[in-house]
Protein backbone atom coordinates (compact mmCIF):
# COMPACT_ATOMS: atom_id res chain seq x y z
CA UNK A 1 0.00 0.00 0.00
CA UNK A 2 1.39 3.37 -0.84
CA UNK A 3 1.42 6.38 1.38
CA UNK A 4 -1.62 8.03 -0.22
CA UNK A 5 -3.85 5.07 0.62
CA UNK A 6 -2.66 4.62 4.21
CA UNK A 7 -2.97 8.36 4.68
CA UNK A 8 -6.52 8.35 3.36
CA UNK A 9 -7.53 5.42 5.55
CA UNK A 10 -6.02 7.06 8.61
CA UNK A 11 -7.79 10.35 7.88
CA UNK A 12 -11.12 8.53 7.48
CA UNK A 13 -10.65 6.61 10.72
CA UNK A 14 -9.82 9.78 12.65
CA UNK A 15 -12.83 11.52 11.11
CA UNK A 16 -15.23 8.71 12.03
CA UNK A 17 -13.82 8.47 15.55
CA UNK A 18 -14.21 12.21 16.01
CA UNK A 19 -17.84 12.14 14.84
CA UNK A 20 -18.34 9.27 17.27
CA UNK A 21 -16.92 11.35 20.11
CA UNK A 22 -19.24 14.25 19.26
CA UNK A 23 -22.31 11.96 19.16
CA UNK A 24 -21.27 10.35 22.44
CA UNK A 25 -20.62 13.71 24.12
CA UNK A 26 -23.99 15.12 23.06
CA UNK A 27 -26.04 11.98 23.68
CA UNK A 28 -28.67 12.05 26.40
CA UNK A 29 -27.02 9.11 28.14
CA UNK A 30 -23.86 11.08 28.90
CA UNK A 31 -25.72 14.01 30.44
CA UNK A 32 -26.03 12.79 34.01
CA UNK A 33 -22.43 11.63 34.25
CA UNK A 34 -21.16 14.90 32.81
CA UNK A 35 -23.21 16.96 35.24
CA UNK A 36 -21.71 14.98 38.08
CA UNK A 37 -18.21 15.38 36.68
CA UNK A 38 -18.68 19.11 36.13
CA UNK A 39 -19.50 19.57 39.81
CA UNK A 40 -16.44 17.63 41.01
CA UNK A 41 -14.61 20.90 41.56
CA UNK A 42 -17.07 21.74 44.33
CA UNK A 43 -17.54 18.19 45.62
CA UNK A 44 -14.72 18.08 48.16
CA UNK A 45 -15.32 21.36 49.93
CA UNK A 46 -17.11 22.02 53.18
CA UNK A 47 -20.07 24.32 52.88
CA UNK A 48 -18.07 27.02 54.61
CA UNK A 49 -15.39 26.79 52.00
CA UNK A 50 -17.78 28.01 49.31
CA UNK A 51 -16.59 31.52 49.81
CA UNK A 52 -13.15 30.37 48.73
CA UNK A 53 -14.53 30.69 45.28
CA UNK A 54 -15.23 34.33 45.94
CA UNK A 55 -12.65 36.30 47.89
CA UNK A 56 -14.66 39.27 46.75
CA UNK A 57 -17.77 38.51 48.68
CA UNK B 1 -17.89 33.44 57.43
CA UNK B 2 -17.07 33.57 61.11
CA UNK B 3 -16.21 29.89 61.15
CA UNK B 4 -12.78 28.69 60.18
CA UNK B 5 -12.30 26.42 57.21
CA UNK B 6 -10.62 23.15 57.75
CA UNK B 7 -8.33 22.70 54.80
CA UNK B 8 -8.66 19.08 53.83
CA UNK B 9 -5.92 17.33 55.79
CA UNK B 10 -5.44 14.49 53.37
CA UNK B 11 -3.95 16.48 50.52
CA UNK B 12 -0.26 17.09 49.94
CA UNK B 13 -0.26 20.89 49.83
CA UNK B 14 3.46 21.15 50.56
CA UNK B 15 4.54 20.49 46.98
CA UNK B 16 1.80 22.80 45.69
CA UNK B 17 2.99 25.58 48.03
CA UNK B 18 6.60 25.12 46.92
CA UNK B 19 5.72 25.29 43.25
CA UNK B 20 3.27 28.18 43.76
CA UNK B 21 5.87 30.34 45.51
CA UNK B 22 8.53 29.49 42.93
CA UNK B 23 6.10 30.45 40.17
CA UNK B 24 6.17 34.02 41.46
CA UNK B 25 9.94 33.99 42.00
CA UNK B 26 10.78 32.60 38.55
CA UNK B 27 8.15 34.83 36.99
CA UNK B 28 9.95 37.91 38.28
CA UNK B 29 13.38 36.61 37.24
CA UNK B 30 12.30 35.43 33.78
CA UNK B 31 10.30 38.56 32.96
CA UNK B 32 13.03 40.88 34.29
CA UNK B 33 15.48 39.12 31.99
CA UNK B 34 13.06 39.80 29.17
CA UNK B 35 12.94 43.49 30.04
CA UNK B 36 16.74 43.55 30.21
CA UNK B 37 17.22 42.06 26.75
CA UNK B 38 14.45 44.30 25.39
CA UNK B 39 16.48 47.22 26.78
CA UNK B 40 19.59 45.83 25.06
CA UNK B 41 17.81 46.03 21.73
CA UNK B 42 17.21 49.72 22.35
CA UNK B 43 20.49 50.51 24.15
CA UNK B 44 22.99 48.00 22.73
CA UNK B 45 25.69 49.17 25.14
CA UNK B 46 23.85 47.27 27.87
CA UNK B 47 25.71 44.08 27.03
CA UNK B 48 28.78 45.78 28.58
CA UNK B 49 30.97 43.90 26.08
CA UNK B 50 30.64 40.86 28.30
CA UNK B 51 29.97 37.60 26.41
CA UNK B 52 27.63 36.16 29.02
CA UNK B 53 25.55 39.33 29.08
CA UNK B 54 24.94 39.34 25.34
CA UNK B 55 21.46 39.08 23.84
CA UNK B 56 22.37 35.80 22.13
CA UNK B 57 23.00 34.05 25.44
CA UNK B 58 20.39 35.76 27.61
CA UNK B 59 17.52 35.37 25.15
CA UNK B 60 17.41 31.55 25.52
CA UNK B 61 17.72 32.01 29.26
CA UNK B 62 14.72 34.37 29.17
CA UNK B 63 12.61 31.93 27.15
CA UNK B 64 13.60 28.95 29.30
CA UNK B 65 12.96 30.91 32.48
CA UNK B 66 9.50 32.13 31.55
CA UNK B 67 8.29 28.95 29.82
CA UNK B 68 9.84 26.18 31.88
CA UNK B 69 10.58 27.90 35.19
CA UNK B 70 7.60 30.26 35.57
CA UNK B 71 5.14 28.32 33.38
CA UNK B 72 6.45 24.93 34.50
CA UNK B 73 6.17 25.72 38.21
CA UNK B 74 2.67 27.15 37.67
CA UNK B 75 1.62 23.99 35.81
CA UNK B 76 3.11 21.64 38.37
CA UNK B 77 1.56 23.58 41.27
CA UNK B 78 -1.90 23.65 39.74
CA UNK B 79 -1.86 20.12 38.30
CA UNK B 80 -0.82 18.58 41.63
CA UNK B 81 -3.49 20.65 43.35
CA UNK B 82 -6.28 19.97 40.88
CA UNK B 83 -5.62 16.25 40.51
CA UNK B 84 -5.71 15.77 44.29
CA UNK B 85 -8.82 17.83 44.87
CA UNK B 86 -10.88 16.52 41.98
CA UNK B 87 -9.79 12.94 42.68
CA UNK B 88 -10.42 13.48 46.40
CA UNK B 89 -7.28 11.61 47.30
CA UNK B 90 -3.81 12.48 48.56
CA UNK B 91 -1.07 12.53 45.97
CA UNK B 92 0.23 9.11 44.85
CA UNK B 93 3.73 9.60 46.25
CA UNK B 94 5.08 12.38 48.49
CA UNK B 95 8.65 11.33 47.72
CA UNK B 96 8.19 11.56 43.97
CA UNK B 97 6.54 14.94 44.50
CA UNK B 98 9.57 16.20 46.44
CA UNK B 99 11.89 14.77 43.77
CA UNK B 100 9.86 16.54 41.09
CA UNK B 101 10.12 19.86 42.90
CA UNK B 102 13.83 19.77 43.70
CA UNK B 103 14.71 18.10 40.39
CA UNK B 104 12.86 20.77 38.45
CA UNK B 105 14.60 23.55 40.39
CA UNK B 106 17.93 21.83 39.62
CA UNK B 107 17.07 21.82 35.91
CA UNK B 108 16.28 25.54 36.04
CA UNK B 109 19.47 26.36 37.95
CA UNK B 110 21.52 24.39 35.40
CA UNK B 111 19.91 26.50 32.69
CA UNK B 112 20.77 29.67 34.59
CA UNK B 113 24.41 28.56 34.72
CA UNK B 114 24.97 26.89 31.34
CA UNK B 115 23.08 29.19 28.97
CA UNK B 116 25.02 32.40 29.81
CA UNK B 117 28.21 30.31 29.48
CA UNK B 118 27.18 29.73 25.88
CA UNK B 119 26.59 25.99 26.30
CA UNK B 120 23.69 25.28 23.99
CA UNK B 121 22.38 22.67 21.61
CA UNK B 122 21.05 25.63 19.53
CA UNK B 123 17.57 24.08 19.25
CA UNK B 124 15.04 26.77 20.10
CA UNK B 125 13.26 26.12 23.43
CA UNK B 126 15.40 22.96 23.75
CA UNK B 127 18.79 24.65 24.17
CA UNK B 128 19.90 22.73 27.24
CA UNK B 129 22.72 20.26 26.69
CA UNK B 130 22.38 16.51 26.96
CA UNK B 131 23.16 15.89 30.67
CA UNK B 132 20.42 18.38 31.60
CA UNK B 133 18.10 16.79 29.03
CA UNK B 134 18.49 13.47 30.81
CA UNK B 135 17.68 15.10 34.14
CA UNK B 136 14.58 16.68 32.59
CA UNK B 137 13.43 13.30 31.29
CA UNK B 138 13.88 11.75 34.76
CA UNK B 139 12.11 14.55 36.61
CA UNK B 140 9.30 14.60 34.07
CA UNK B 141 8.84 10.82 34.34
CA UNK B 142 8.53 11.17 38.11
CA UNK B 143 5.97 13.93 37.57
CA UNK B 144 4.04 11.77 35.13
CA UNK B 145 3.99 8.68 37.36
CA UNK B 146 2.81 10.80 40.27
CA UNK B 147 0.09 12.57 38.30
CA UNK B 148 -1.34 9.47 36.65
CA UNK B 149 -0.83 7.49 39.86
CA UNK B 150 -3.02 9.99 41.69
CA UNK B 151 -5.61 9.79 38.93
CA UNK B 152 -5.65 6.00 39.13
CA UNK B 153 -6.17 5.84 42.91
CA UNK B 154 -8.94 8.48 42.77
CA UNK B 155 -11.96 8.14 45.05
CA UNK B 156 -14.49 9.36 42.49
CA UNK B 157 -15.65 7.66 39.33
CA UNK B 158 -15.11 10.52 36.88
CA UNK B 159 -11.86 12.04 35.77
CA UNK B 160 -12.53 15.78 35.75
CA UNK B 161 -11.83 17.38 32.36
CA UNK B 162 -8.97 19.55 33.71
CA UNK B 163 -7.08 16.34 34.49
CA UNK B 164 -7.52 15.16 30.91
CA UNK B 165 -5.81 18.31 29.71
CA UNK B 166 -3.07 18.10 32.35
CA UNK B 167 -2.57 14.42 31.52
CA UNK B 168 -2.26 15.07 27.78
CA UNK B 169 0.19 17.87 28.48
CA UNK B 170 2.39 15.76 30.75
CA UNK B 171 2.45 12.71 28.49
CA UNK B 172 3.04 14.62 25.26
CA UNK B 173 5.77 16.84 26.66
CA UNK B 174 7.75 13.75 27.68
CA UNK B 175 7.41 12.25 24.18
CA UNK B 176 8.34 15.57 22.54
CA UNK B 177 11.30 16.18 24.80
CA UNK B 178 12.78 12.71 24.41
CA UNK B 179 12.13 12.63 20.66
CA UNK B 180 13.64 16.01 19.88
CA UNK B 181 16.57 15.79 22.28
CA UNK B 182 18.03 12.60 20.79
CA UNK B 183 21.66 13.51 20.33
CA UNK B 184 25.15 12.09 20.08
CA UNK B 185 27.32 13.46 22.89
CA UNK B 186 30.91 14.27 22.00
CA UNK B 187 31.88 15.70 25.38
CA UNK B 188 30.22 16.50 28.69
CA UNK B 189 28.71 19.72 27.36
CA UNK B 190 28.60 19.22 23.63
CA UNK B 191 26.34 17.03 21.56
CA UNK B 192 25.04 16.84 18.01
CA UNK B 193 21.44 16.16 17.09
CA UNK B 194 20.73 12.65 15.91
CA UNK B 195 18.75 14.12 13.01
CA UNK B 196 20.16 15.93 10.01
CA UNK B 197 19.01 18.66 7.63
CA UNK B 198 15.30 19.07 6.93
CA UNK B 199 14.48 16.11 9.21
CA UNK B 200 16.18 17.89 12.09
CA UNK B 201 14.21 21.03 11.24
CA UNK B 202 10.85 19.27 11.24
CA UNK B 203 11.70 17.35 14.44
CA UNK B 204 12.60 20.65 16.04
CA UNK B 205 9.30 22.29 15.07
CA UNK B 206 7.26 19.20 15.78
CA UNK B 207 8.72 19.66 19.26
CA UNK B 208 8.62 23.46 19.20
CA UNK B 209 5.05 23.94 18.13
CA UNK B 210 3.78 21.21 20.38
CA UNK B 211 5.62 22.83 23.25
CA UNK B 212 3.21 25.65 22.45
CA UNK B 213 0.29 23.28 21.90
CA UNK B 214 0.72 21.01 24.88
CA UNK B 215 2.92 22.84 27.37
CA UNK B 216 1.58 26.36 26.83
CA UNK B 217 -1.95 25.45 25.76
CA UNK B 218 -3.25 22.08 26.96
CA UNK B 219 -1.62 22.46 30.38
CA UNK B 220 -2.97 25.95 30.91
CA UNK B 221 -6.39 24.91 29.61
CA UNK B 222 -6.35 22.36 32.43
CA UNK B 223 -5.76 25.27 34.77
CA UNK B 224 -8.58 27.21 33.10
CA UNK B 225 -11.08 24.35 33.42
CA UNK B 226 -10.54 24.21 37.16
CA UNK B 227 -9.91 27.77 38.28
CA UNK B 228 -12.39 29.68 36.09
CA UNK B 229 -15.45 27.67 37.24
CA UNK B 230 -14.11 27.52 40.81
CA UNK B 231 -13.48 31.25 41.07
CA UNK B 232 -16.81 32.01 39.38
CA UNK B 233 -18.54 29.62 41.79
CA UNK B 234 -20.39 27.74 39.06
CA UNK B 235 -19.62 24.66 36.94
CA UNK B 236 -18.17 25.05 33.48
CA UNK B 237 -20.59 26.33 30.80
CA UNK B 238 -20.76 23.07 28.85
CA UNK B 239 -19.05 19.90 29.97
CA UNK B 240 -19.98 18.30 26.65
CA UNK B 241 -18.19 21.03 24.78
CA UNK B 242 -15.15 20.54 27.01
CA UNK B 243 -14.98 16.87 26.05
CA UNK B 244 -15.17 17.64 22.32
CA UNK B 245 -12.71 20.52 22.90
CA UNK B 246 -10.22 18.12 24.44
CA UNK B 247 -10.25 15.48 21.71
CA UNK B 248 -10.31 18.01 18.88
CA UNK B 249 -7.44 20.02 20.33
CA UNK B 250 -5.10 17.13 21.04
CA UNK B 251 -5.74 15.40 17.73
CA UNK B 252 -5.12 18.56 15.69
CA UNK B 253 -2.27 20.35 17.45
CA UNK B 254 0.33 17.71 16.72
CA UNK B 255 0.23 18.47 12.96
CA UNK B 256 0.71 22.22 13.04
CA UNK B 257 4.53 22.38 13.41
CA UNK B 258 5.44 22.80 9.71
CA UNK B 259 4.03 26.36 9.71
CA UNK B 260 7.31 27.34 11.36
CA UNK B 261 9.11 26.21 8.20
CA UNK B 262 7.18 27.85 5.37
CA UNK B 263 9.30 28.50 2.25
CA UNK B 264 12.19 26.40 3.55
CA UNK B 265 13.75 23.09 2.42
CA UNK B 266 10.75 21.28 3.91
CA UNK B 267 8.67 19.56 1.16
CA UNK B 268 5.85 21.79 -0.11
CA UNK B 269 3.13 19.30 0.74
CA UNK B 270 4.30 19.19 4.37
CA UNK B 271 4.12 22.97 4.52
CA UNK B 272 0.58 22.88 3.12
CA UNK B 273 -0.54 20.21 5.60
CA UNK B 274 0.90 22.30 8.42
CA UNK B 275 -0.93 25.36 7.15
CA UNK B 276 -4.31 23.62 6.79
CA UNK B 277 -4.04 21.95 10.20
CA UNK B 278 -3.10 25.27 11.79
CA UNK B 279 -6.16 26.96 10.29
CA UNK B 280 -8.48 24.18 11.48
CA UNK B 281 -7.03 24.55 14.97
CA UNK B 282 -8.90 27.82 15.22
CA UNK B 283 -12.13 25.87 15.80
CA UNK B 284 -11.26 23.89 18.97
CA UNK B 285 -9.30 26.86 20.31
CA UNK B 286 -12.29 29.15 20.13
CA UNK B 287 -14.59 26.38 21.36
CA UNK B 288 -12.49 26.23 24.52
CA UNK B 289 -12.32 29.97 24.90
CA UNK B 290 -16.08 30.35 24.53
CA UNK B 291 -16.62 27.55 27.02
CA UNK B 292 -14.43 29.34 29.56
CA UNK B 293 -15.91 32.78 29.08
CA UNK B 294 -19.52 31.58 28.96
CA UNK B 295 -18.99 29.95 32.35
CA UNK B 296 -19.54 33.46 33.64
CA UNK B 297 -22.88 33.79 31.91
CA UNK B 298 -25.35 34.96 34.52
CA UNK B 299 -22.50 35.97 36.83
CA UNK B 300 -20.90 38.76 34.84
CA UNK B 301 -21.29 41.13 37.77
CA UNK B 302 -18.55 39.21 39.58
CA UNK B 303 -16.05 40.69 37.15
CA UNK B 304 -16.72 44.12 38.59
CA UNK B 305 -15.61 43.17 42.05
CA UNK B 306 -13.23 40.24 41.64
CA UNK B 307 -9.87 41.07 40.03
CA UNK B 308 -8.82 37.39 40.25
CA UNK B 309 -11.72 36.43 38.03
CA UNK B 310 -10.82 39.35 35.79
CA UNK B 311 -7.30 37.97 35.35
CA UNK B 312 -8.75 34.59 34.38
CA UNK B 313 -11.33 35.93 31.96
CA UNK B 314 -9.03 38.46 30.30
CA UNK B 315 -6.49 35.65 29.85
CA UNK B 316 -9.16 33.85 27.83
CA UNK B 317 -9.70 36.94 25.70
CA UNK B 318 -5.99 37.02 24.92
CA UNK B 319 -6.14 33.28 24.23
CA UNK B 320 -8.92 33.93 21.72
CA UNK B 321 -6.95 36.76 20.15
CA UNK B 322 -3.74 34.81 19.74
CA UNK B 323 -5.50 31.67 18.49
CA UNK B 324 -7.12 33.80 15.81
CA UNK B 325 -3.84 35.48 14.96
CA UNK B 326 -1.88 32.19 14.92
CA UNK B 327 -3.91 30.40 12.22
CA UNK B 328 -3.89 33.60 10.18
CA UNK B 329 -0.10 33.84 10.40
CA UNK B 330 0.18 30.17 9.42
CA UNK B 331 -1.33 30.95 6.01
CA UNK B 332 1.64 30.86 3.66
CA UNK B 333 0.97 34.24 2.01
CA UNK B 334 0.53 35.98 5.38
CA UNK B 335 3.58 34.14 6.68
CA UNK B 336 5.60 35.52 3.77
CA UNK B 337 5.08 38.93 5.31
CA UNK B 338 5.16 38.05 9.02
CA UNK B 339 7.89 35.43 9.32
CA UNK B 340 11.23 36.55 10.83
CA UNK B 341 9.67 39.90 11.81
CA UNK B 342 8.67 41.29 15.20
CA UNK B 343 5.08 40.35 14.42
CA UNK B 344 5.99 36.81 15.51
CA UNK B 345 7.44 38.13 18.76
CA UNK B 346 4.23 40.12 19.32
CA UNK B 347 2.11 37.04 18.64
CA UNK B 348 4.12 34.92 21.06
CA UNK B 349 3.83 37.50 23.81
CA UNK B 350 0.11 38.00 23.31
CA UNK B 351 -0.12 34.27 24.05
CA UNK B 352 2.58 34.16 26.71
CA UNK B 353 1.90 37.36 28.66
CA UNK B 354 -1.79 37.62 27.85
CA UNK B 355 -2.94 34.02 28.07
CA UNK B 356 -0.36 31.90 29.89
CA UNK B 357 0.86 34.46 32.42
CA UNK B 358 -2.56 35.91 33.23
CA UNK B 359 -4.27 32.56 33.74
CA UNK B 360 -1.35 31.48 35.94
CA UNK B 361 -1.39 34.69 37.94
CA UNK B 362 -5.16 34.40 38.48
CA UNK B 363 -4.78 30.79 39.56
CA UNK B 364 -1.92 31.59 41.96
CA UNK B 365 -3.94 34.44 43.53
CA UNK B 366 -6.73 31.92 44.04
CA UNK B 367 -4.34 29.31 45.45
CA UNK B 368 -2.13 31.26 47.86
CA UNK B 369 -4.81 31.90 50.52
CA UNK B 370 -6.12 28.32 50.23
CA UNK B 371 -2.68 26.74 50.49
CA UNK B 372 -1.55 28.82 53.44
CA UNK B 373 -4.91 28.65 55.20
CA UNK B 374 -5.64 32.38 55.03
CA UNK B 375 -9.03 33.98 54.61
CA UNK B 376 -8.05 35.87 51.45
CA UNK B 377 -5.21 37.67 49.74
CA UNK B 378 -3.62 40.46 51.80
CA UNK B 379 -4.91 43.14 49.42
CA UNK B 380 -7.58 42.79 46.76
CA UNK B 381 -6.80 46.37 45.76
CA UNK B 382 -3.23 45.42 44.86
CA UNK B 383 -4.48 42.49 42.75
CA UNK B 384 -6.51 45.03 40.84
CA UNK B 385 -3.46 47.27 40.43
CA UNK B 386 -1.52 44.24 39.17
CA UNK B 387 -4.32 43.44 36.74
CA UNK B 388 -4.18 46.86 35.14
CA UNK B 389 -0.39 46.97 35.04
CA UNK B 390 -0.35 43.54 33.36
CA UNK B 391 -3.06 44.47 30.86
CA UNK B 392 -1.49 47.81 29.90
CA UNK B 393 1.93 46.16 29.68
CA UNK B 394 0.75 43.41 27.34
CA UNK B 395 -1.17 45.81 25.12
CA UNK B 396 1.82 48.17 24.83
CA UNK B 397 4.04 45.21 24.02
CA UNK B 398 1.89 43.56 21.35
CA UNK B 399 0.79 46.75 19.62
CA UNK B 400 4.42 47.89 19.36
CA UNK B 401 5.46 44.54 17.92
CA UNK B 402 2.59 44.41 15.43
CA UNK B 403 3.52 47.82 14.06
CA UNK B 404 7.23 47.10 14.04
CA UNK B 405 6.67 43.66 12.48
CA UNK B 406 4.42 44.77 9.65
CA UNK B 407 6.75 47.69 8.96
CA UNK B 408 9.74 45.34 8.82
CA UNK B 409 7.92 42.88 6.56
CA UNK B 410 6.90 45.62 4.14
CA UNK B 411 10.34 47.25 4.09
CA UNK B 412 12.18 43.95 3.60
CA UNK B 413 10.06 42.94 0.63
CA UNK B 414 9.99 46.35 -1.10
CA UNK B 415 11.85 46.27 -4.41
CA UNK B 416 12.71 48.97 -6.93
CA UNK B 417 11.70 48.81 -10.60
CA UNK B 418 15.10 47.26 -11.42
CA UNK B 419 14.63 44.50 -8.86
CA UNK B 420 17.03 45.80 -6.22
CA UNK B 421 15.94 46.14 -2.60
CA UNK B 422 14.46 49.52 -1.71
CA UNK B 423 15.68 49.49 1.86
CA UNK B 424 18.83 48.22 3.51
CA UNK B 425 18.46 46.11 6.66
CA UNK B 426 19.72 48.97 8.79
CA UNK B 427 17.00 51.28 7.48
CA UNK B 428 14.34 48.80 8.59
CA UNK B 429 16.07 48.49 11.95
CA UNK B 430 16.02 52.25 12.40
CA UNK B 431 12.30 52.32 11.62
CA UNK B 432 11.71 49.75 14.38
CA UNK B 433 13.67 51.63 17.02
CA UNK B 434 10.81 53.63 18.62
CA UNK B 435 8.73 50.45 18.90
CA UNK B 436 11.57 48.76 20.76
CA UNK B 437 11.29 51.44 23.40
CA UNK B 438 7.53 50.91 23.70
CA UNK B 439 8.13 47.17 24.07
CA UNK B 440 10.66 47.83 26.85
CA UNK B 441 8.09 50.05 28.56
CA UNK B 442 5.39 47.37 28.27
CA UNK B 443 7.77 44.86 29.84
CA UNK B 444 8.48 47.22 32.75
CA UNK B 445 4.72 47.47 33.44
CA UNK B 446 4.46 43.67 33.52
CA UNK B 447 7.46 43.25 35.85
CA UNK B 448 6.25 45.97 38.25
CA UNK B 449 2.95 44.08 38.40
CA UNK B 450 4.81 40.89 39.28
CA UNK B 451 6.74 42.66 42.05
CA UNK B 452 3.46 43.88 43.51
CA UNK B 453 2.19 40.30 43.31
CA UNK B 454 5.26 39.06 45.20
CA UNK B 455 4.69 41.66 47.93
CA UNK B 456 1.00 40.77 48.14
CA UNK B 457 1.77 37.04 48.35
CA UNK B 458 4.45 37.62 50.98
CA UNK B 459 2.09 39.69 53.12
CA UNK B 460 -0.64 37.07 52.73
CA UNK B 461 1.62 34.18 53.71
CA UNK B 462 3.04 35.90 56.79
CA UNK B 463 -0.34 37.22 57.94
CA UNK B 464 -2.20 35.54 60.76
CA UNK B 465 -3.82 32.25 59.81
CA UNK B 466 -7.50 31.78 59.09
CA UNK B 467 -8.42 30.70 62.60
CA UNK B 468 -6.80 33.69 64.24
CA UNK B 469 -8.37 36.23 61.92
CA UNK B 470 -11.80 34.63 61.71
CA UNK B 471 -13.24 37.14 64.16
CA UNK B 472 -11.86 40.20 62.46
CA UNK B 473 -12.91 39.06 59.02
CA UNK B 474 -15.32 41.94 58.63
CA UNK B 475 -12.56 44.46 59.17
CA UNK B 476 -10.51 43.25 56.24
CA UNK B 477 -10.92 45.75 53.46
CA UNK B 478 -13.63 44.91 50.99
CA UNK B 479 -12.80 44.53 47.32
Amino acid sequence: MDYAITGTIFTLIVFVVFIGIVIWAYSKRSKAGFDEAANLIFADEDKKEKRESGTHE
Amino acid sequence: MSEAIQVHPDYNYKVVRQFAVMTVVWGIIGMSLGVFIAAQLYWPALNFDTPWLTFSRLRPLHTNAVIFAFGGCALMATSFYVVQRTSQVRIFSDKLAAFTFWGWQAVILSAVITLPMGLTSTKEYAELEWPIDILIALVWSAYMINFFGTMIIRKVSHIYVANWFFGAFILTVLVLHVGNSMAVPVSLFKSYSMYAGAVDAIMQWWYGHNAVGFFLTAGFLGMMYYFVPKQAGRPVYSYRLSVVHFWALISLYIWAGPHHLHYTALPDWTQSVGMVMSIILFVPSWGGMINGIMTLSGAWHKLRTDPILRFLVVSLSFYGMSTFEGPMMAIKTVNALSHYTDWTIGHVHSGALGWVAMVSIGSIYHLIPVLFNKPKMHSIYLINVHFWLATIGVVLYIVAMWMSGVLQGLMWRAVNADGTLTYSFVEALEASKPFYFVRFLGGVFVVVGMLIMAYNCYMTIRSKSENETARSDAEVQPA
